[in-house]
């Protein structure tokens, strides 16, 4: 079973368990094909360098999916969070390991406000304003 | 070329999606989930959810649906290889599960210049059928050196 909080003894301050993700090609084409996003720019090196980037990058979405990992493990029910936000501000390649990381910033009658970020591995953040709303 | 301002605010037709159990276990192996609510009819039921909920960030599918029907609306005059996602939100008012038969519909929620790029937010609208609200899904995209001239701002 999953990992849930209560919610109900949730604090300001409290940290959320990191998930880390190495991100590897494979798991770029895999999301490409699940999500529907075949931008080449995560899958060909060749079109990526066209358009002036290393080679190829990791969808945004699949770093947020990472994130959201994050929150809804922690919170144990997806039911639970009623919203979920980040600002992409880095792009991170195959190859690199993603950390995300969580702590309570608010609490308030049963809704708990949750801000993240997630950071590559020399701790550049790739997601950048990371919020999280859950209630009980 | 600019962003065509007049198109701010409009909604575009909703596509139809019927979400399926091994659509949403394929998602969730893709994002690396493991948790056996999103995976085992069972472990869902167990945990309250009537069929397998899907993961959080799922509902980027349909709004990448929705967002080609607004994308390729050639008046808008977006160039989507000058696109960059900049901001992704979801708001929730329950899980996506199996057996929805949903709506989402697109609508340009802002455009405006920052500098001499733009931002576009593409707000979509997902739906059941028979109009229960699921979630919104705000994508803010930026559309590198679109933006038009300023006055005084030189070439």
């Amino acid at each position: 079973m999953s990992p849930r909080v209560d919610l109900t003894r949730v604090q300001v301050g409290d940290t959320l368990p990191e998930v880390a993700d190495t991100i590897e090609r494979l798991d770029l084409i895999r999301y490409a094909g699940a999500s529907g996003d075949f931008n080449p720019i995560h899958w060909s090196d060749e079109i990526a360098r066209a358009v002036g980037l290393p080679g190829v990058i990791a969808h945004g979405m699949y770093s947020m999916a990472v994130a959201a990992r994050m929150v809804s493990g922690w919170a144990g029910d997806p039911a639970a969070i009623k919203r979920l936000k980040v600002r992409f501000s880095a792009m991170i390649e195959p190859g690199q390991t993603l950390t995300a990381k969580g702590e309570v910033a608010e609490v308030d009658n049963g809704r708990v406000l949750v801000r993240f970020h997630a950071e590559d591995e020399k701790g550049e953040k790739v997601l950048s304003k990371g919020e999280a709303e859950l209630e009980l | 070329m600019p962003l065509n301002q007049a198109l701010v605010g409009k909604a575009y037709p909703a596509i139809s999606y019927e979400v399926g159990r091994e659509k949403l276990r394929e998602f969730a192996i893709a994002v690396g989930e493991t948790d056996p609510i999103y995976h085992d009819e069972a472990a869902a039921r167990a945990a309250g959810h009537p069929d397998l909920p899907a993961v959080p960030t799922f509902a980027v599918v349909l709004s990448l649906r929705a967002g080609q029907v607004v994308y390729g609306d050639p008046d808008l005059g977006l160039d989507y290889s000058r696109v960059v996602h900049g901001e992704q939100e979801f708001v929730y008012r329950r899980p996506i599960r199996a057996g929805d038969r949903l709506l989402a519909s697109g609508k340009v929620a802002a455009a405006e210049a920052k500098g001499r790029h733009e931002l576009l937010t593409l707000e979509t609208e997902v739906t059941t059928e028979d109009g229960e609200p699921v979630c919104t899904v705000r994508a803010t995209l930026l559309s590198r050196g679109t933006a038009p001239p300023r006055h005084g701002s030189g070439p």
